[in-house]
């Protein structure tokens, strides 16, 4: 289960509806060991397109860095399909390489809603989980 | 003195665990093949016939090695060499 605050999931919809019909991307770093999302990261999508997002190799490097020193890791790690469902494509599975985070998907492909669904991709399998959204950690 | 390898999360069932190995070479690749001896399986996972794997990111220092000379990259003692699997997919 992705326990995640309601203020975190308004940020990674409001990346995902400003760069549609781009697809978004960006992570949530959290203290390690904590699985417990705090600090938004958005980062460029630095393929530009509708259909495929990959995290620039720079900011990724500064960010992962950032991360490290902080003692923070990935906890979610999140994308949109803007003309699809929120749902990992074949994509998605065969690019998987962080085990412990939380893949977070967001659809931007109805105006009216944004579906947001979280999954686990480990070795190639796709595992949903619930979405529990908090007002705060407490 | 060598140079310290950093190794991310989803490598490191190569590195019994370890977040940072030490290897030799004075080129990427003469790295990469030393890395290969002491930790085997690791070099497939960066390489392929073509060149560095597509999906990895090798830094050496603070810089992509794809801006530097690939495999041909020129490496140093106290030098730092950073793996990090590219985040990527798509809805395609």
């Amino acid at each position: 289960m992705l326990t995640i605050s309601r203020e975190l999931v308004d940020k990674i919809v409001a990346h995902a509806r400003a760069d549609h019909p781009d697809e978004a991307c960006g992570v949530v770093a959290g203290p390690a060991g904590s699985d417990r999302p705090e600090r938004f990261v958005p980062m460029e999508n630095a393929e530009r397109s509708p259909t495929f997002y990959r995290f620039d190799s720079m900011e990724q490097f500064r960010v992962w860095r950032e991360m490290d020193d902080r003692d923070e890791v990935p906890v979610v790690i999140y994308h949109s399909h803007t003309a699809t469902e929120a749902y990992p494509s074949r994509t998605d599975i065969s690019y998987a390489s962080e085990p412990d985070a939380h893949y977070v998907l967001v659809s931007t492909a109805s105006d009216e809603e944004t579906p947001f669904r979280s999954y686990r991709i480990v070795d190639g399998a796709v595992t949903e989980e619930e979405v529990k959204i908090v007002e705060s950690y407490g | 003195m060598a140079i310290e390898v950093r190794i991310p999360t989803i490598l490191r069932s190569y590195t019994d665990g370890a977040k940072a190995v030490n290897a030799k070479g004075s080129t990427l690749e003469e790295l990469i093949g030393d890395l290969e001896s002491r930790h085997p399986g690791l070099k497939d996972r960066l390489v392929d016939e073509s060149g560095l794997r597509r999906f990895v990111n090798v830094y050496l220092n603070d810089e992509d090695v794809r801006f530097l000379g690939g495999l041909g990259t020129p490496v140093a003692d106290g030098d730092t060499v950073t793996v990090l699997p590219a985040v990527a997919g798509g809805a395609r």
